[in-house]
């Protein structure tokens, strides 16, 4: 087959073609993948969930309400249930203050207020430094954010040492640890402020 | 030109990370550890072959004024498939090579095999020219993802072999041009040999 010439013709056909198809293609692909993209998604936020809150039988998906911060957006609570017993609220909270921005998090609240686990869902931190709010810590081996656990914000203030506070920051990580602080306070905050002590 | 010399100069005589030194960016931003080295390698691989072999069908009735567009367009569709995939069925290496993915449209490699080769060769060719460089890529990222892992977390695939951090520089920005420099001296000492 000749080359297509350059004309105009010629070129508004074949561009117009190959992205007819192209697009096409693309639909399918999208409609096939929807569903799978779906689940995987749900299943993640439903991982980070467990992690932060006693066991549950509900899905806390389907109950999920909207708390407004007062800074202009809301976070979202999930309320865990086991059987028809309130065992915890997982909220999804978030600060701009990390050492490279934004940080998300899953923080758990029993009823009464106390934080069960907190649980990092996105970060950008220093790794090796900043990078040390992730990891669960072991009996032996406590690591950053245990040192959170089973505490009520409203008497454990969230604050590092640095500040007055008595979280024990992150070796060389201060603006991290100062970030997740912030983190969790908005969770609390939220938590306060939705009434749900 | 023999087939088995078209595949295998991706390896060594032309890696297009090593030697053409083309798509560093996502070369650099990827290779934090083997793992994510060799998905993001493989990712390019599928969308290099795919791109190749389609442009190199379609190589006549695209003009030559509108090649450029159209190539873009072929290997945009490749890589939102290669998108949707990952994020349909290996969310967790989404998760990681996450902004990098949708990037393998503006790495050079790609659009320089489409103009370089597959406009000129016939779609066989192309075929073997798209696995040879997109495994040459593969190889450069999972060699340097497993310098940088066991130098800066002192673990290979993602099983430490010692307590706490390695030479954390290594998982930096940094650490990436230190290792690469190195390997191309390395591969260039290999090819003048």
């Amino acid at each position: 087959m000749a080359k297509m010439q350059s004309t105009l013709k010629n070129m508004v056909v074949s561009l117009t073609l190959i992205s007819l198809v192209a697009s096409t293609a693309l639909g399918f692909v999208y409609e096939f993948t929807k569903d799978p993209i779906e689940l995987s998604k749900l299943n993640k936020k439903l991982d980070a969930i467990r992690q932060v809150v006693p066991k549950f039988t509900n899905n806390p998906n389907d109950e999920m309400f909207l708390i407004p911060t007062g800074e202009g957006d809301s976070l979202e609570v999930y309320p865990a249930k086991n059987g028809e017993e309130l065992v915890g609220y997982a909220i999804k909270s978030y600060t701009d203050k990390g050492f490279s921005g934004y940080i998300g998090f899953m923080v758990g609240f029993r009823p009464d207020g106390t934080i069960y686990n907190i649980n990092v869902l996105e970060q950008k931190e220093t790794p090796g430094l900043g990078t040390k709010m992730v990891p669960e810590g072991t009996a032996e081996k406590p690591a950053f954010k245990d040192q959170f656990k089973d505490k009520d914000p409203a008497v454990f203030a969230l604050k590092v040492k640095k500040d007055g506070g008595p979280v024990d920051a992150i070796t060389a990580a201060t603006i991290s640890s100062r970030a997740f602080c912030d983190g969790v306070q908005r969770a609390y905050n939220a938590f306060e402020k939705g009434g749900l002590k | 030109m023999n087939q088995m010399n078209n595949f295998t100069k991706g390896f060594l005589k032309e890696n297009p990370i090593l030697v053409l030194v083309l798509g560093t960016c996502p070369t650099l931003a990827t290779t934090s550890s083997a793992m994510n080295g060799l998905g993001m390698g493989l990712a390019t691989t599928f969308v290099l072959i795919g791109s190749n072999v389609f442009i190199a069908l379609l190589k006549n009735s695209i003009p030559d004024k509108v090649r450029i567009p159209a190539f873009i367009v072929v290997i945009a569709t490749f890589v939102t498939v290669v998108d949707l995939v990952m994020q349909a069925y290996v969310p967790s290496l989404y998760a990681t090579l996450g902004i990098f993915i949708p990037l393998i449209v503006v790495n050079c490699i790609v659009l320089g095999r489409a103009e370089a080769f597959a406009s000129k060769n016939s779609v066989w060719s192309s075929f073997v020219d798209g696995a040879g460089m997109g495994l040459g890529f593969t190889m450069a990222l999972g060699v340097l993802g497993t310098i940088r892992e066991i130098l800066g977390s002192g673990s290979i695939m993602g099983y430490k072999f010692i307590e706490g951090d390695g030479i954390l520089v290594f998982i930096l920005a940094p650490g990436a041009f230190i290792a690469l420099g190195y390997l191309i001296a390395v591969v260039n000492r290999i090819n003048k040999a």
